[in-house]
This record gives C-alpha cells, sequence and structure tokens, in this order.
C-alpha cells in the first residue's frame, strides 16, 4: 500500500514540474514583449521597462529565469497582480473557499442524487425509471451549463422570484470571516436569516454546476452496478440468504464504488472547468471568475500563478482519489512492501 | 416424505429471439441423507434447475413449478422474503467457480460471520468460534489467521474449501455442489469430492452433486440423473444404471469413460446439446443418437420406467421396442 | 446441429459487408441511436442549404425590430418566426447559420485531436521507451488543467476569434486520444496475428498503420463521437464568453453572450440558442451511445 502510493506520488512530481513549464512559457510565448505585457495596458517608461527587466530578470538566461520561478512558486511566492498590486497568492486564496463551497455544494446534490438514481437504475434495469433516468441523464450531460445557468436565473429569479440572481449573500448582512464559506460562516455569526441568504444565494449555482457531474455519476454508477451485480459472489449473496438491501447495499456497490470513487475524481476537473462559467453567470467570487477576469484584463502574472494553483489542486485531488481507491481496494491495500 | 420434492419444473429465458426453455418439466426427489447426482453435458439445463430452486436465476428467468418443497414446505407459493431465508439456511449452494464466488472486497471472516447472523442466533464471539472450527472441519491450516484473509490470497482449492465451510455453517438440510471440481487442478479435485463426500456423511445432509463427469458419479452417488437439453432422460440408482443402461445417451455417457473404452480411440458423442436455435422435431437426442428411427424424429418421447426413449436398451444394451416402432427401425448390431 | 462448420468467406469486401450488416443491426436496435441519427442528418441538411431555408440574412440589422418577441407571442410577427435579437436580426435566421459554425467546430476539432492523438499514441505504443514515458507525462500535464481553462489561456496566447478556439479545443482533447489508441496498441500488439504478420515479414510502418490500426478503430470511433458533442459545446462556452466566435458571427454560444444583459427581457433571445446547443448535442451523443452499443463487444447484449 505504502509503496502504492509512492508510485502515485512520483508520477504528480513531473506532472507538476511540466505544469509550471507550461506556466514559464505561458507568459513568454504571448505575442508581444512580455515586459510590455507586465505593465499592463498604459505601457510602460523606458527606465520603468528595464527596472522590470531586471525584477523579472528576463535579462538573465533563460534557465536560470526558470530555476528562479520554480524556487519561487515552491516558497508560495506567486508573483504579484499588476491590477491589484496584491500577491497573487493571496488573492487565490480570498476567492478559494467560494469556489471550494460551490463546488462542495455542487458535488453534494450530484453524489446524493446520482448515486442512488444510478444504483436503483441498476437494480431496476429496463423499467421506467431505469429509462427516464437514462435519458435525463443523457439530457444533462449534453447541456450546456451556461445557458442551464440563465434558464433557472430566468425561472427561479425572475419568473417565480424565488431566489436572488447573483453574489454569495445579500448585502444587508455583514459578519466576520471564519471558514470562508458563506453557509457556516452565516451560522456562526448568528444572525436571523443569514444562513437563508447564504443557502438561497448558493443553490441555483450548485444546481448549475452539479448538472453534469450527476450526469455522470448517475450513468457511470449504473453501469458499474449492472457490471457487479452479474459477479458470481453476488450470487453467493443470494445464496446466503442475504437481504436484498444487504446484497446491494454491501456486497454489490461496495465492489461498484471501487470504479465509482475514480469516476467522482475524474468529476473535480470538470468542476473546476464548469466553476469558471457558473461564476461568471452568477457573479460568484471565486477562482474561476477570477481568472476570467484576469484573462479579460491581461493581468497575466494571475493568468499564471492561478494557472499552476488549480492545477495542482487537480493534481492533489487525484492523488487522493488514488489513495481512496488503493483503500478501498483490498487487492492494493493488502500489498507490503 | 422425501426431503426434497420437484414436480414438472420447467424454466424459460426470455431472449431476443424469444423464449427459451432451459428446463422442460423436470422432477427430482431427494431423500434426507442421500448424495443425488445430476449428470449431462454443458447446456443441458442441470445447473439452471438448481439456481431456480435456489432463487438465484435473473428476472429474466421464468420459473413454473406444480410442486417445489424442502421438507414438506411448498416454495413456490412462499413470499419472497420468507423464501430467501430458507436460501443459506435449509439448503445451501456452492458454485463452479470458487474464485470469483468470494466477494472481493471481505475478509472470509467477514463472509463467514454475516451468514451466521443472518440465519442463527449466536453471539459475534460464537459465530467467529464456529466460523474457525469449520475452517479447520474443511481442512484450511490455520484457520485462526484465515479468517482476516482477503478471497485473493486464497487458491482456488482453498477458496472452494471456504465456501464449504460457509455453506454449511447454518447447519443445511440440502447442500448443491455445481460442478464443484470443475474449475480446479485434478488433484485438488479428488480432495474436494472426498471432503464433500465425508462431510455428507458425518452431518446427514442430503447432496445433490452437479456434474458431467460419470467417474464422479461412480465413486459418490447414490442415485443418478441424467439430463439431455433441458430434460430428463433417466433417473436410476446408480449401480443399476452403470450396469445396464436403458437410455442411448447414458450409454453413450458411459462408453466415453476412458476406464470403459474397449479400443484405443476414446469414443465420443458426435455433436453438440442442440442450442435454443436447433432444436430438433422429435425426440431431442435423435440427430446424435445412433438408434435412431423414423418415429425418434416425428414423437417427442415421454417418460417409461424411469427412462425417456422410444427405444429403450436392454441389459445386453441393445434397443427394444416397447411401442411397437420396430418396423421401421434401423437394423443395428 | 448441421455438421457445416463456416468457412472463412474468401472475399473480404462480402466479409466487411457483414460486418457492417451487423452493426447496422445492433446500431437500429436502440431507438435513441435512430432518433439522434435522423436529427442529425437534418442538421446537416440545414448546415448545408443554410442560405436557401433562412428567411432572413443573419447579420443583417433591423431597425425597426428590436427584440421582436417570438411570432406566438403577444408583440410578435409571423416575418420573425422565433424573435429578433437587440439590433433586430432573425434569431431563427441566426441559428440556422449557425449550425454550419457547431458542426465545422465539430469536424475540424475531432481531425486535429483525431490526428495526432492517433500518431502520437500509437508511435507511443509501438516504440514504447523513453519517448513513450515522455509523451504520456505531457499528456498528464495537459490533463491535469481543467480542459476549458487549459482552451482559455490557449486562447489568450492565439488571440480570440473561431480558428483559435477550435485549435485550443482540440489541444485538450488530444491526450484522450494518445491515452486510448496507445492502450489498445498496447493490447493488440500482443495478439497472435500481430506476431504472424511481424514473421511474415512486415515492416514497422505497415505493421502499425494497415495490420494494427484498424483493430483499434472501434474505441477511437466512440470516443471520437462522443468529443464532437463536447467540442460543439466546448466551443459554445469560449463564444460565451466571448473568447470564441467574434460578434457578428451568428455562432450559438456568442448569440447567448450577446442576450446575456437582455436575459429578464427577452427570453427567446436566450432560450432558442441554447436549446439548439442542447440538442445538436444530445442528438449526437445518443448516436454516440449506440455506436459504442454496436460496435464495443463487450457492452453487445446476448
Amino acid at each position: 500500500m505504502f509503496q502504492y502510493f509512492l508510485n502515485k506520488l512520483s508520477t504528480t512530481i513531473p506532472t507538476f514540474l511540466g505544469i509550471t513549464l507550461i506556466a514559464f512559457a505561458f507568459i513568454r510565448v504571448l505575442p508581444g514583449d512580455p515586459i510590455m505585457l507586465l505593465g499592463g495596458e498604459r505601457g510602460v517608461t523606458p527606465e520603468r521597462y528595464q527596472e522590470l527587466a531586471t525584477q523579472f530578470g528576463f535579462d538573465r538566461p533563460i534557465y536560470i529565469q526558470y530555476k528562479d520561478f520554480l524556487l519561487n512558486i515552491l516558497s508560495g511566492d506567486f508573483g504579484q497582480s499588476f491590477v491589484t498590486k496584491q500577491p497573487v497568492i493571496d488573492e487565490f486564496l480570498a476567492r478559494f473557499p467560494a469556489t471550494v463551497e460551490l463546488s462542495f455544494a455542487a458535488m453534494f446534490l450530484a453524489i446524493l442524487l446520482g448515486l442512488p438514481a444510478g444504483i436503483v437504475a441498476a437494480v431496476k434495469r429496463g423499467s421506467w425509471f431505469d429509462h427516464t433516468l437514462m435519458g435525463l441523464s443523457l439530457t444533462g450531460y449534453s447541456m450546456p451549463v451556461f445557458w442551464l445557468g440563465l434558464l433557472l436565473i430566468i425561472l427561479f429569479s425572475s419568473i417565480l422570484g424565488w431566489t436572488p440572481v447573483s453574489g454569495r449573500i445579500s448585502l444587508m448582512y455583514y459578519f466576520d470571516i471564519h471558514t470562508g464559506f458563506m453557509t457556516i460562516d452565516a451560522l456562526i455569526s448568528g444572525q436571523k436569516g443569514a444562513f437563508r441568504s447564504a443557502l438561497s444565494h448558493l443553490i441555483l449555482p450548485a444546481i448549475t454546476l452539479g448538472t453534469i457531474p450527476m450526469a455522470v455519476i448517475a450513468r457511470q454508477t449504473r453501469s458499474a452496478m449492472l457490471e457487479v451485480l452479474s459477479e458470481d459472489y453476488v450470487r453467493t449473496a443470494r445464496a446466503k440468504g442475504l437481504s436484498t438491501f444487504r446484497i446491494i447495499g454491501l456486497h454489490a456497490f461496495r465492489n461498484a464504488l471501487i470504479t465509482v470513487i475514480t469516476v467522482i475524481g475524474l468529476q473535480v476537473g470538470v468542476l473546476l472547468a464548469g466553476a469558471i462559467l457558473t461564476e461568471t453567470i452568477f457573479a460568484w467570487p471565486g477562482i474561476g471568475k477570477w481568472m476570467l477576469d484576469s484573462i479579460f484584463r491581461r493581468d497575466y502574472q494571475v493568468v499564471q500563478g492561478g494557472l499552476i494553483l488549480i492545477s495542482s489542486i487537480v493534481i492533489v485531488v487525484n492523488l487522493t482519489i488514488d489513495l481512496l481507491y488503493g483503500l478501498i481496494n483490498p487487492r492494493i491495500r493488502q500489498t507490503r512492501g | 416424505m422425501a426431503l426434497l420434492e420437484i414436480k414438472n419444473l420447467t424454466v424459460e429465458f426470455s431472449t431476443a429471439h424469444g423464449p427459451f426453455r432451459a428446463v422442460d418439466n423436470i422432477d427430482l426427489t431427494v431423500d434426507a441423507g442421500e448424495l443425488v447426482a445430476i449428470v449431462g453435458e454443458s447446456g443441458s439445463g442441470k445447473s439452471v434447475s438448481m439456481l431456480a430452486l435456489m432463487g438465484l436465476l435473473p428476472w429474466t428467468a421464468k420459473v413454473t413449478a406444480d410442486r417445489m418443497a424442502l421438507d414438506g414446505k411448498e416454495l413456490t407459493d412462499m413470499p419472497q422474503n420468507q423464501r430467501r431465508r430458507v436460501a443459506g439456511k435449509d439448503m445451501a449452494m456452492i458454485f463452479q467457480e470458487p474464485m470469483t464466488s468470494l466477494n472481493p472486497c471481505f475478509t472470509i471472516g467477514f463472509q463467514m460471520n454475516e451468514i451466521m447472523a443472518r440465519h442463527l442466533s449466536l453471539t459475534r464471539h460464537e459465530r467467529d468460534k464456529r466460523a474457525v472450527e469449520l475452517l479447520s472441519m474443511v481442512g484450511i491450516p490455520s484457520p485462526e489467521s484465515r479468517l482476516r484473509a482477503f478471497p485473493h490470497q486464497l487458491s482456488g482449492g482453498m477458496s472452494q474449501r471456504v465456501m464449504i465451510a460457509m455453506m454449511i455453517s447454518c447447519n443445511p438440510r440440502l447442500l448443491i455442489a455445481d460442478e464443484p471440481t470443475t474449475a480446479l487442478d485434478v488433484t485438488i479435485q479428488a480432495q474436494i469430492l472426498e471432503l464433500l463426500a465425508s462431510l455428507q456423511q458425518d452431518t446427514g445432509m442430503a447432496l445433490v452433486l452437479i456434474t458431467h463427469d460419470m467417474g464422479v458419479v461412480a465413486e459418490v452417488a447414490q442415485r443418478v440423473v441424467v439430463q439431455y437439453a433441458g430434460q430428463q432422460v433417466e433417473a436410476r440408482e446408480v449401480i443399476d444404471l452403470f450396469d445396464t443402461p436403458k437410455h442411448p445417451y447414458t450409454q453413450a455417457l458411459l462408453a466415453a469413460l476412458p476406464e470403459r473404452a474397449k479400443t484405443q480411440q476414446l469414443p465420443s458423442i458426435p455433436g453438440v446439446v442442440p442450442g435454443q436455435l436447433d432444436r430438433p422435431d422429435g425426440c431431442l437426442f435423435n440427430p446424435r443418437c445412433q438408434y435412431t428411427v423414423e418415429a425418434c424424429k416425428r414423437i417427442p418421447p415421454g417418460i417409461q420406467n424411469g427412462v425417456r426413449c422410444h427405444t429403450p436398451l436392454d441389459a445386453k444394451g441393445n434397443p427394444t421396442d416397447p411401442n411397437g416402432l420396430r418396423q421401421d427401425m434401423k437394423v443395428s448390431s | 446441429m448441421s455438421a457445416t462448420t463456416e468457412t472463412p468467406t474468401t472475399a473480404s469486401a462480402s466479409a466487411s459487408k457483414r460486418a457492417f450488416d451487423e452493426f447496422w443491426h445492433y446500431f437500429t436496435e436502440s431507438r435513441g441511436a435512430v432518433a439522434g441519427m435522423i436529427f442529425m442528418i437534418f442538421i446537416i441538411l440545414i448546415a448545408l442549404f443554410a442560405p436557401y431555408i433562412a428567411p432572413h440574412s443573419p447579420i443583417e440589422t433591423n431597425s425597426d425590430f428590436f427584440r421582436t418577441p417570438p411570432a406566438w407571442q403577444e408583440g410578435g410577427t409571423s416575418q420573425f418566426l422565433l424573435g429578433t435579437d437587440a439590433v433586430g436580426r432573425d434569431i431563427l435566421s441566426r441559428l440556422i447559420y449557425g449550425s454550419r459554425y457547431s458542426l465545422l467546430v465539430g469536424c475540424i476539432v475531432i481531425c486535429l485531436s483525431l490526428t495526432f492523438g492517433i500518431f502520437l499514441g500509437v508511435t507511443a505504443g509501438y516504440f514504447r521507451g523513453v519517448y513513450e514515458t515522455i509523451l504520456m507525462r505531457v499528456m498528464d500535464v495537459i490533463l491535469s488543467v481543467p480542459s476549458l481553462l487549459m482552451a482559455l489561456v490557449l486562447v489568450a496566447i492565439l488571440g480570440p476569434g473561431l480558428e483559435n478556439a477550435m485549435i485550443a479545443i482540440a489541444v485538450t482533447y488530444t491526450p484522450h486520444f494518445v491515452r486510448l489508441s496507445r492502450a489498445q496498441v498496447i493490447s493488440e500488439a500482443k495478439r497472435d496475428y500481430v506476431m504472424a504478420s511481424r514473421i511474415a515479414g512486415a515492416g514497422r510502418i505497415r505493421l502499425m498503420a494497415i495490420t494494427i490500426l484498424p483493430n483499434c478503430m472501434a474505441p477511437l470511433i466512440v470516443q471520437a463521437t462522443l468529443s464532437f458533442s463536447t467540442a460543439i459545446l466546448d466551443a459554445a462556452a469560449l463564444g460565451f464568453l466571448g473568447m470564441g466566435a467574434q460578434p457578428p458571427t451568428p455562432e450559438w454560444g456568442t448569440m447567448l453572450a450577446e442576450a446575456r444583459e437582455f436575459i429578464t427581457s427577452a427570453w427567446w433571445m436566450v432560450t432558442f440558442p441554447g436549446l439548439a446547443v442542447l440538442v445538436t448535442v444530445l442528438a449526437i451523443n445518443l448516436m454516440g451511445d449506440g455506436l459504442r452499443d454496436a460496435l464495443d463487444p463487450k457492452m453487445k447484449r446476448s
């Protein structure tokens, strides 16, 4: 198991280095002079130009530039935004909890609905439920999420007036930030109606972001369960006279979980990509919107830093999923070395 | 009263090409403590009929029977949840592929524990103790440590022993063994058979052994049922059947035993068991039978004196003609 | 039981005909797949004959008809069946022309990523060694960046526009094809027929391109179909974010971006372009599912 984990860990290091290489190259392959680009849209004086060139080391050999770049990143220095003059890492950390909260809510919805639906569809294969669910799942799969978000706004905000259109919480509430999760902070603050407000801001973005993962999880759970249900050990479990609940919920699902965990893990990248669209539509102040805004503002230091940080999250999540996979699969857990 | 009584059991599968009758009006009675063998080639419906009895067939299967009773209790009209409790407790079953029959995600101990927890009122400690006893009973060395092992750490023979220990843990009245040795090494096969036979002797449970190996039958069984293409063709005491087979198929199966071979080359039965789409008219065995007469190709034979044949064989192994079909019978030597 | 065994067909034409018949049988067994295919043919016809079908020019503005609702709603006119947008362009005509861009995006992205993906994957699977290791690590790197973010960054480098959006999307899809074709080649290369062909003296190129590749195609075709639909989705997303096709191009995602500010006042401007994307992608996915069931022997029902 330890060996397995070390193997997985060792493959992530080159991947991480590759990411930093891409990010490093990013600013240097942009059309135009990187220093002019970094200087922002107003341009720079010749003295400032020289100053910047020295500051970023553009006048030194490329491999030294990369070495410094890498060392800076490893010490947590991702440079600073040219627009706000804030360190990139600070900007990232200020926005990250919003994205995590949104992604958690979306994933919670996706798993809560997708997983049981997939199991039931597999057990009742060929039934109307199965057909309906697979149809819905394919539709969810084919859905342009940004359009779904807009439709939800039209329906729930414009027509029904149930939920607000954008933001994380109503402006009438103000409280200290402890966790960065608006719903939890609202609860801690104890203000009347604050939690409700935070939740009603969260629900539409979460549905929008959760739709595709939900569709994928439902589909993949169904096919994993179908495969497992035809295995010999499920027949053994039935021959033992166990209850249906135990056969499906324990013997079959435990094995299907090995596949499903991987599927869920793969959705994290999908979530982060979807967050760019969802956060833009709902003006959700997370890292997706931050990245997009930075691209538009040509704040390339932020794009560079954000690229590394976001990809590192994906790498870490994938590593965690691999670890979980090893933990629930006895064939891997039992090996020593 | 017989322990197991099955009358007119029929199993049909709905397939893309219409219904397929895998088991066709089978009767079977097994007395308490008896060892009955069901023999036949692959595709003869041996396993399907027993899976139907256990209630283990997938939902595509349609099972009908006039009577299917264990220990006098009718199973066909029993509520689903009650019937499920019979499986594992009163009757149990072991399968052909021991390596895939155990759940790879759980330890041996867990899997043995849960069947006892379901059917017996023992404490956790008592269950663990019984699991150890059972494992040593089926010949597994250092049973305590095996309880914590996962199935992928066991060999095929070991897995089958664990399956046996697990399935007899609730003292079933009837154990069904579905080709329990087919997937194992030849040296292990004999050990597992011996184990099953001695367990059957010691515990007094009835054992239904499904096999395609006539040699196995001769060694352990008391009574034999021969099945062909979903139908019973002959059902008799094992000694009688081996001495004087009445059905041409039984005769052919016996002739194919290596120890009975009279020539250098091992005799075999030409052709294969008919599938769903190539069922012949009349007797299902007629295309492969060496005694086929004209009537065999038109009229499906019924069971007479325990044999489903128009021309049952006499004590010398020659075809007879009880129904007066001989005028168009081929001359056979 | 008849004793005749099937003799191998001598004419390869009849063999491939039979394979196709079998494929067609399984494919048409699924009603969804057939419905998806019919709808796809419908969209392709619309795209081909857009100038003849569209009632108006897709870019011509009409100052008398700003944000006219669809014909059936109050204030609508039969002149503009699905209404007009903020500058008085006919939405139906723009949707009809938009189908051209979506199909084009799908085709080009698939061509690019499939070609590069197969080339890299097959060579990696065949030559193995350091080349394979480095290549697969590079693919890991691309895969660990969320696809839309990767595409956005690439478009930021290349500059906004439909062509660059297509290139960017193709880059993010290539790793999937590389992985798939590599895995296929590795598993196929172990088969006996490859060994036989090698013993017979087939050269490396021939072995790769003619012997192994055709046997790896089924999963690649399925993946290509599914990627076709996601390419349309991603191109629309880039258009929606202002990084894809630029106005006044009647691309569906771009249309949605322009409609965003009228979300509360003119629902039709938002609804129809998105619906067009959804239905097209759904049709392709239905087809893709049918293809997978028909091509993948593991998934075949007994």
